[in-house]
C-alpha cells in the first residue's frame, strides 16, 4: 500500500504537468508522516535481502580515507559516527549516549572544551566492547601525518585528547568551530583493537575486510561486481530489518534502468534514475520512484579574475538573459526546484526572502547598455578593448549539461554575449582546470556545505584561493571582506539558533553580488519495488543509502 | 632453435621496457589525476586534496616515479590501486576468470560456427548459403553491440522472462545452472561479431587451399569428399588461422568493453575504462603490460605453432 505519482497521459511534459508533479512530489514528501501510519510493520527478524544499484563501484572501505558518495553509502551501514543526523538536520545520537551541546554542558560556553559520553553496550562485529579508546584512536588516525585522511577539517583543531573512561572522552578545541558537531556526524569511528595491529594503515587488511559497530556486517566482496553486507544480529539501534544487504555495481545507467524494470535490483541507487526515463520509471508495474531533494545545486561559476566577469552589471545581466525555467522544463523535465542560493531548501541555515530570478532580455540589454558595453560589427558586445565573449566548460559526455549549454549560448547571444562550450572529461576538468581558476566560466552542481553543516568558508572565503595559494574551493576568486566576517562569525558560533542568521545574511550578500548564477536544486529519482519500505532521501547525507537499517519487505 | 627463441626473448624484454616507458609517461602527462574524483566531492577541501597528493608521491618529479615503479614492478610488487588499495595483480587476477570465461565460450562459439560456415561457403560457393553467409556476415560486422546487446536484454530479459538481465550470477544463488544462464546472452552477443570474421577469413582460405593441385589430386584418387575436405583442404585452410588466433590471445583476456557494461560482467574492459575515468595509474600500467606481455607471447607462440604444423617453415 503506497501512494504513487500520478501523471496525466500526455507524454509532453507541460508546464501544467511540472506544476502538477512538482505538487505531487511536495505532497508526497509531505504526507510521509501520514502514510507511515499506513505502512506495514517491520518484522521482527531480519528477513530478506535488497539489491541496490549504483552507477559507480563503492571501493573504499575504511571510512576514513578519501572516498566518494558511493563508498558513503556503504560505510552507514558498516560503521556508526559519535552521532548521525536526521532528515531534518536534528542530530540523532549513535555511539554517544547524547549530542554534547552548550545547553547540556557537553560543549563548554567559549566552544573549545568539549565532552563526550559514550554508550556502554555497543559491540565491534567481532565481538570486541566498543570504548572510548576507539574515539580516541580514529582522530588520532585520521591526524596522523603518515595515513591518507580524506579530510583533516576540523581535527585539526582537537587537542588534549583524553579517555577519561571507557564511556568518556574530553577533548580541547584549538578554536572554536561550529561545524565540528557536522563534521563529527560523517565521521566513523573505527576499531583501535584491530587497526593499530596494522604496519601500515594505508594498506591493513582491514580496508578489505571493514569491522565496524553498524547494521550490517561485511561479508563479500567480488570486485567489479558487488558486495554483500548480512544483519548484525547485536546492533544496538533499531533495525535492521533485512538478513542481506548487497549493493551491485551497473556502470551504466540505461543498463541500471534495465535492471531496474525487470526486478534484478530491488533499488536504484545513486546516480538513480534519469529525468529522461522519469515518466516510463512511474509506469511500471510493481515500482515505487521517490523523487527526493539533493544538496547539489547547480550553477554558472565564473572565474571573477577574468574582466568580463569583474563587472557587476554583466553578472546580473547574464542572470537576467538565463533561462531558467526553460532550462529546468525543457532539459530536466520540470523536475528539479529553482534556487537563489548555495545551500538546499531543506537546510536550517537556507534563507527563503532572496530575490526572485526574472528572465528579462530586455531589461539585461538595458543594464549592459548602462554600463557602457556596446554591441561590435558582430553583434557581440565590447568595453575598453574586452569583448564580452567566455569559454563555458562541463563534463564532456553529460549530454543533459550540453543541452544546457546549448540553450545559454542561444539566450546569452540574444543579449549580445558570446558564450563558447569547451567541454572536458571528468578527470581534467575537475582537476588543476578547475581548482587553479584556469577555467573562464563552468557548469557545475556543488554541495558546498561542510557535510551536513552550513558552513561555506572552503568556498566564499578570500583566503581559500587555490590559485593564490589559499587551501580551499574558492575557484571563482571571489573577494569580499563582508562575507570573510560573516562566515568568521558563522563558524565562530557555536549556538545553532544564533548562527542561522548569519548564513542569511550572507545567503543575501552573494545573492547580490551574484558570484556565480544558481539555477536549481537537484533532486534525486530513486526507485525501488513497492513492497520495500523505509527509504527516506536527506540533504544531510551524500548517499540515500543512509539509513537501510530502517528497510523492510511488506510480508 | 634456441638461438631464435633466445633472440626473440632479447626482442620481447626490450619492447617490453619501451613500452612500459611510453605508457607511463602518456599516463602521466595526459591532463587530470587520481584526486579529480574528489574535488566535488562534499566534505573534502583543497588542502585536502593538496595533502593527498603529496602522500601518494604524485608531486614528484615523472623520471623518479617512473624509477620507483620499475624496480618494485621487478621485485614482483606491481603497486596497489588507488581506489581500493588491493595490490594491482590481485586486481587483475580478480577480473580475469570473469573475462577468460566470456570470452573462451563466446570464441569457442564462434570458432565452431565461423568454421563450419566459412567452409560451407567456400564448398558451396555462389549458391544461396554462400550469398546468405556473405550478407549476414555483413550485417554482423556492422551491428553496433551496445544496441544488440540492449535488444537481447529487452526482447528475453524484459518482455520474455527467459534470460537475466545481466551479471554473472544471481546472489544468493551460484549453481553451474546459474553461471550458464547468465552467460548465455553475453557470450552470444560477444561471438556475433567473431563468428562474422572467423567466417569470412575461413572463406577465403578455404577457398585458396581447393585451388591447390594437391586437392585435385586427392579428388582424382577417388578419395572420398569428407577425407578431402577435412584431411587435406581443412588442415591446410586452418594454417593462417594460426597467425589470427595468435593476435587474438590479447582480446582473449582484454575483454569486450561494450558488452560487459551492457550485461555489467565484472571483466578486463570494464576494469581498464573504469581505470582510465579514475585515473587509476597502478592499474592502467598492469593491465598494459599485461596486455603487451600477451601480444608478445601470443606472436611467438603463433610463429612457434606455425613452424610445428607446418614443416616447410624453418625458424632461425
Amino acid at each position: 500500500m503506497s501512494s504513487r505519482i500520478w501523471l496525466p497521459a500526455s507524454r509532453r511534459l507541460t508546464r501544467r504537468g511540472a506544476l502538477a508533479l512538482g505538487l505531487a512530489a511536495g505532497a508526497t514528501l509531505g504526507s510521509r508522516a501520514a502514510r507511515a501510519q499506513n505502512q506495514p510493520k517491520p518484522p521482527a527478524k531480519p528477513t530478506g535481502q535488497v539489491v541496490v544499484g549504483l552507477s559507480q563501484e563503492p571501493t573504499v572501505f575504511n571510512p576514513l580515507m578519501p572516498h566518494i558518495e558511493v563508498d558513503q553509502g556503504v560505510h552507514w551501514n558498516l560503521f556508526s559516527p559519535l552521532w548521525g543526523v536526521d532528515a531534518s538536520g536534528n542530530f540523532v545520537p549513535q555511539l554517544a549516549t547524547e549530542v554534547p551541546t552548550v545547553a547540556n554542558g557537553g560543549i563548554s560556553a567559549d566552544g573549545q572544551s568539549w565532552r563526550v559520553k559514550l554508550r556502554n553496550d555497543v559491540k565491534w562485529h567481532d565481538g570486541t566492547p566498543f570504548t572510548a579508546e576507539d574515539v580516541k584512536f580514529t582522530i588520532d588516525l585520521i591526524n596522523n601525518p603518515h595515513f591518507r585522511s580524506a579530510s583533516r577539517n576540523g581535527h585539526s583543531l582537537v587537542t588534549d585528547l583524553t579517555v577519561v573512561s571507557p564511556t568518556e572522552v574530553t577533548w580541547r578545541m584549538q578554536k572554536p568551530f561550529a561545524p565540528y558537531s557536522s563534521i563529527l556526524s560523517w565521521t566513523f569511528i573505527v576499531p583501535q583493537h584491530i587497526l593499530a595491529k596494522a604496519s601500515d594503515p594505508n594498506t591493513a587488511p582491514f580496508n578489505n575486510a571493514p569491522v565496524g559497530t553498524g547494521p550490517f556486517k561485511w561479508s563479500e566482496r567480488m570486485p567489479g561486481d558487488h558486495i554483500t553486507l548480512v544483519a548484525n544480529p547485536d546492533f544496538f539501534g533499531t533495525g535492521p530489518y533485512l538478513e542481506r544487504l548487497v549493493f551491485r555495481y551497473v556502470p551504466d545507467l540505461t543498463v541500471m534502468f534495465t535492471q531496474f524494470q525487470t526486478g534484478a535490483i530491488d533499488h536504484t541507487g545513486l546516480q538513480g534514475i534519469t529525468a529522461d526515463h522519469y515518466q516510463q520509471a512511474t509506469k511500471v508495474a510493481g515500482r515505487k520512484v521517490e523523487v527526493g531533494p539533493a544538496a547539489f545545486v547547480e550553477s554558472i561559476t565564473m572565474n571573477l579574475s577574468r574582466p568580463q566577469f569583474q563587472d557587476q552589471a554583466v553578472r546580473e545581466a547574464l542572470y537576467y538573459g538565463m533561462d531558467k525555467k526553460g532550462i529546468i522544463d525543457a532539459i530536466y523535465y520540470g523536475l528539479p526546484s529553482e534556487t537563489e542560493t548555495f545551500l538546499p531548501r531543506q537546510s536550517w541555515a537556507y534563507n527563503p526572502d532572496l530575490p526572485k530570478h526574472v528572465h528579462d532580455p530586455a531589461k539585461a540589454k538595458q543594464m549592459l547598455d548602462a554600463a557602457g558595453w556596446t554591441a561590435g560589427s558582430d553583434g557581440i558586445r565590447a568595453k575598453n578593448g574586452v569583448r564580452l565573449a567566455f569559454t563555458n566548460s562541463t563534463t564532456a559526455g553529460n549530454h543533459v549539461r550540453e543541452q544546457a549549454q546549448q540553450l545559454l549560448q542561444q539566450d546569452w547571444r540574444e543579449i549580445g554575449v558570446d558564450m563558447q562550450i569547451k567541454d572536458m572529461p571528468a578527470a581534467v576538468i575537475w582537476g588543476d582546470y578547475f581548482n587553479l581558476s584556469q577555467y573562464d566560466s563552468v557548469m557545475v552542481g556543488q554541495d558546498k556545505m561542510t557535510g551536513p553543516d552550513p558552513d561555506v568558508t572552503a568556498y566564499y572565503d578570500s583566503n581559500a584561493i587555490p590559485a593564490k595559494g589559499g587551501a580551499g574551493t574558492n575557484t571563482m576568486e571571489y573577494v569580499n571582506p563582508k562575507v570573510d566576517a560573516l562566515l568568521l562569525a558563522g563558524a565562530t558560533t557555536v549556538d545553532r539558533a544564533k548562527r542561522a542568521p548569519i548564513y542569511r545574511d550572507l545567503a543575501a550578500i552573494i545573492r547580490t553580488d551574484l558570484p556565480t548564477l544558481p539555477i536549481f536544486q537537484y533532486v534525486t529519482i530513486e526507485g525501488h519495488k513497492d513492497t520495500l519500505f523505509g527509504y527516506q532521501p536527506s540533504v544531510y547525507v551524500a548517499s540515500n543509502c543512509w539509513n537501510i537499517a530502517q528497510w523492510y519487505w511488506a510480508s | 632453435m634456441s638461438a631464435y627463441l633466445l633472440r626473440r626473448l632479447g626482442q620481447s624484454l626490450i619492447l617490453l621496457l619501451i613500452v612500459s616507458v611510453i605508457a607511463f609517461g602518456v599516463l602521466h602527462l595526459a591532463p587530470g589525476g587520481p584526486l579529480a574524483q574528489f574535488a566535488l566531492t562534499p566534505g573534502m577541501t583543497q588542502a585536502d586534496l593538496a595533502r593527498i597528493a603529496h602522500q601518494m608521491g604524485l608531486d614528484r618529479p615523472l623520471p623518479l616515479q617512473y624509477w620507483e615503479w620499475f624496480h618494485r614492478m621487478l621485485d614482483g610488487d606491481w603497486g596497489r590501486s588507488y581506489r581500493d588499495n588491493q595490490p594491482v595483480l590481485a586486481v587483475i587476477g580478480g577480473h580475469l576468470p570473469a573475462t577468460l570465461e566470456l570470452m573462451v565460450s563466446s570464441t569457442l562459439i564462434a570458432v565452431l560456427i565461423g568454421t563450419w560456415v566459412g567452409v560451407l561457403g567456400a564448398l558451396r560457393r555462389y549458391s544461396v548459403f554462400d550469398y546468405l553467409a556473405t550478407v549476414g556476415a555483413m550485417v554482423a560486422l556492422s551491428i553496433p553491440t551496445f544496441w544488440f546487446g540492449l535488444v537481447v536484454i529487452y526482447a528475453f530479459s524484459v518482455r520474455l522472462p527467459w534470460l537475466p538481465a545481466g551479471g554473472m550470477y544471481t546472489i544468493g544463488e551460484g549453481s553451474f545452472l546459474d553461471y550458464l544462464h547468465h552467460l548465455i546472452a553475453p557470450a552470444l552477443v560477444l561471438a556475433l561479431v567473431t563468428v562474422a570474421i572467423w567466417s569470412r577469413y575461413m572463406r577465403s582460405s578455404m577457398l585458396e587451399v581447393i585451388g591447390q593441385d594437391y586437392v585435385r589430386t586427392a579428388r582424382a584418387k577417388g578419395m572420398p569428399e569428407r577425407v578431402v575436405v577435412l584431411h587435406h583442404a581443412l588442415r591446410n585452410a586452418l594454417l593462417p588461422m594460426i597467425a589470427i588466433a595468435g593476435l587474438q590471445l590479447p582480446t582473449l583476456l582484454g575483454g569486450a568493453l561494450v558488452t560487459e557494461t551492457v550485461f555489467t560482467w565484472p571483466g578486463m574492459g570494464r576494469l581498464f575504462l573504469d581505470s582510465i575515468g579514475y585515473r587509476d595509474y597502478p592499474v592502467l600500467m598492469g593491465v598494459l603490460m599485461v596486455t603487451a606481455l600477451l601480444v608478445l607471447i601470443g606472436n611467438l607462440g603463433a610463429d612457434l605453432l606455425y613452424a610445428v604444423y607446418d614443416p616447410r617453415i624453418r625458424l632461425d
